[in-house]
């Protein structure tokens, strides 16, 4: 008869989660601020409701994400943004093309690109009002001009480092202009053009919230104001949260697809 | 001229630009006074431009010149002393600058404009709402470019440093600083300019203070040309500015 002995298992050893320092550390940090928050919570030093506590922030992003009406909003928004990048990133391309395709158009026009990319483009939005009405238009118009530019001069860049050993291939192949662009130029300036994108998306996203902001009645720049003239706290920090992780996960995503992460790290 | 001449010619393209640009604003006259634009959208270049000494005179620019200039200059202020800081502190603590590198990365990438309303409320509608703004959007780079410029010290510079034996304190103002100083110099350009940027939209937004609330209430008065000098005003200036830092960059930078 087989003996049958007790079966033996390894002394149980407590269970115990290793953190790596950075770990570590960032949690301490978070503990830390979220500690630090609750306590001007309390203590009253600010004005009441401006720093709510984090359970009711909490509350207020549940709340906000299950109210259907958020989506609507957020739809609107997606929408103006999305249609702005179409038409801001599509015109930016055309003319970074252009521009980087030609080095006297580029000596000619570049340098107003330059020096208009960074000025603040909400100034224009009482242009776009009297141009496109005070509808979701004025606010496609401000995405598509803050988009416009970054696009524009991230693509002449790019243009212009294109290795003309692949230029003189598409000519030899007598590629016509759209085969020269499709085949040739958006492929070698792949990342300059990503990168352009992404810069875009962050400044339409910018443009178009805050117009909706300054006059509106939808979008979430509408429920941010809102939320502000009717001293919500708890959901305008619910916005601010959601807003935030939209556009940083937004502009790492587009990052990702366009190999952006692949170049940083070689 | 043949079209090679041309193109080699050194003002030739500068002068098309310009040339195109009033070639522009001859046909949007031209279209407007035969009534193809509506002169009520679109008013006349020339009414612009006759709007512009009215505008300077009447609605006292150059004090809110020097109210917008006074609330860039504090925030600039404000963003050089913590970013600056904030690099040298994620320099200076490397497991700190593992940690949250990639959170003030992500935090320069971040629509932080959007907080406006929240600043309103703890800082009421005042210039300090409107400086914090210009502090919160510029402070990001400037940490960001500061920790690039000291963690980008040439090795052999630091190994000088240690051969002379120098102090800590030695080490960062004889080496670390001035050999990161012209990625700092990049930094700060950024962070300003992300300031002014943010510093007039405000203006612009909350109706409150110089340049950027000029616009908002000439718009709202439907002062048609006055709003377009104004705008182009504010252009103006921003190029202005953004030429001389530039420029400032170029003069402070050591030579590589």
């Amino acid at each position: 008869m087989a003996a049958t002995g007790r079966l033996s298992l390894p002394a149980a050893r407590p269970f115990r989660v290793r953190l790596g320092p950075v770990i570590s550390v960032r949690i301490m940090i978070i503990i830390a601020v979220l500690a630090g928050w609750e306590a001007l919570a309390a203590s009253g030093l600010l004005y009441r409701d401006v720093v709510p506590s984090l359970v009711a922030i909490g509350g207020a992003l549940f709340t906000t994400l299950r109210d259907p009406t958020f989506y609507f909003h957020l739809g609107t928004t997606a929408y103006e943004i999305g249609i702005a990048i179409l038409i801001g990133g599509l015109s930016g391309l055309a003319v970074g093309i252009a521009l980087g395709g030609s080095r006297f158009l580029s000596r000619a026009y570049e340098a107003y690109l330059y020096y208009l990319g960074p000025c603040p483009k909400i100034i224009f939005f009482p242009i776009m009002i009297m141009w496109f009405g005070v509808g979701p238009g004025s606010k496609v118009a401000m995405g598509a001009i803050s988009c416009f530019f970054p696009v524009a001069l991230n693509a002449a860049g790019g243009m212009r480092e294109i290795d003309k050993v692949l230029i003189r291939v598409g000519r030899s192949f007598r590629a016509n202009t759209w085969q020269m662009v499709s085949k040739i130029y958006l492929p070698a300036m792949r990342h300059p053009v990503i990168n352009g994108v992404r810069l875009g998306l962050g400044v339409a996203l910018i443009g178009t919230l805050l117009a909706e902001t300054k006059l509106s009645n939808r979008g979430i720049g509408f429920l941010v104001i809102q939320a502000y003239s009717i001293f919500n706290m708890p959901q305008m920090y619910a916005l601010l949260i959601i807003l935030f992780v939209i556009s940083i996960g937004a502009n790492s995503l587009i990052g990702r697809i366009g190999g952006l992460e692949s170049i940083k790290r070689s | 001229m043949t079209a090679a001449a041309l193109a080699k010619n050194r003002y030739a393209p500068a002068a098309l630009g310009v040339i195109s640009i009033l070639v522009s604003i001859g046909v949007i006259e031209t279209f407007i006074r035969i009534g193809l634009i509506n002169r009520f959208i679109v008013p006349m270049p020339s009414d612009i431009i006759a709007a512009f000494p009215r505008v300077i005179v009447e609605e006292h620019v150059l004090q809110r010149f020097l109210l917008t200039a006074g609330e860039a200059f504090s925030a600039c202020i404000l963003v050089t002393i913590f970013g600056v800081a904030g690099g040298v502190l994620l320099h200076r603590y490397h497991l700190l600058r593992l940690a949250t590198e990639t959170w003030v990365a992500a935090i320069a990438a971040a629509p932080l404009v959007l907080m406006y309303p929240l600043y309103l409320v703890i800082f009421g509608r005042s210039a300090v709402t409107i400086v914090m703004m210009g502090f919160t959007a510029g402070l990001a780079p400037i940490i960001l470019k500061t920790l690039e410029g000291l963690s980008g010290t040439r090795r052999v510079l630091i190994d000088v440093g240690k051969s002379f034996n120098l102090t800590r304190s030695q080490q960062f103002w004889k080496i670390l600083f001035p050999a990161a100083l012209p990625t700092i110099f990049v930094g700060l350009r950024l962070g300003l300019i992300f300031a002014l940027i943010n510093i007039v939209g405000i203006e612009f937004l909350i109706n409150f203070g110089g340049l950027g609330q000029l616009i908002n209430e000439l718009a709202e008065r439907y002062d048609l040309p006055g709003t377009y000098a104004a705008i182009c005003f504010v252009i103006l200036v921003s190029i202005c500015v953004f030429i001389i830092m530039e420029r400032l960059e170029r003069w402070l930078r050591p030579a590589d």
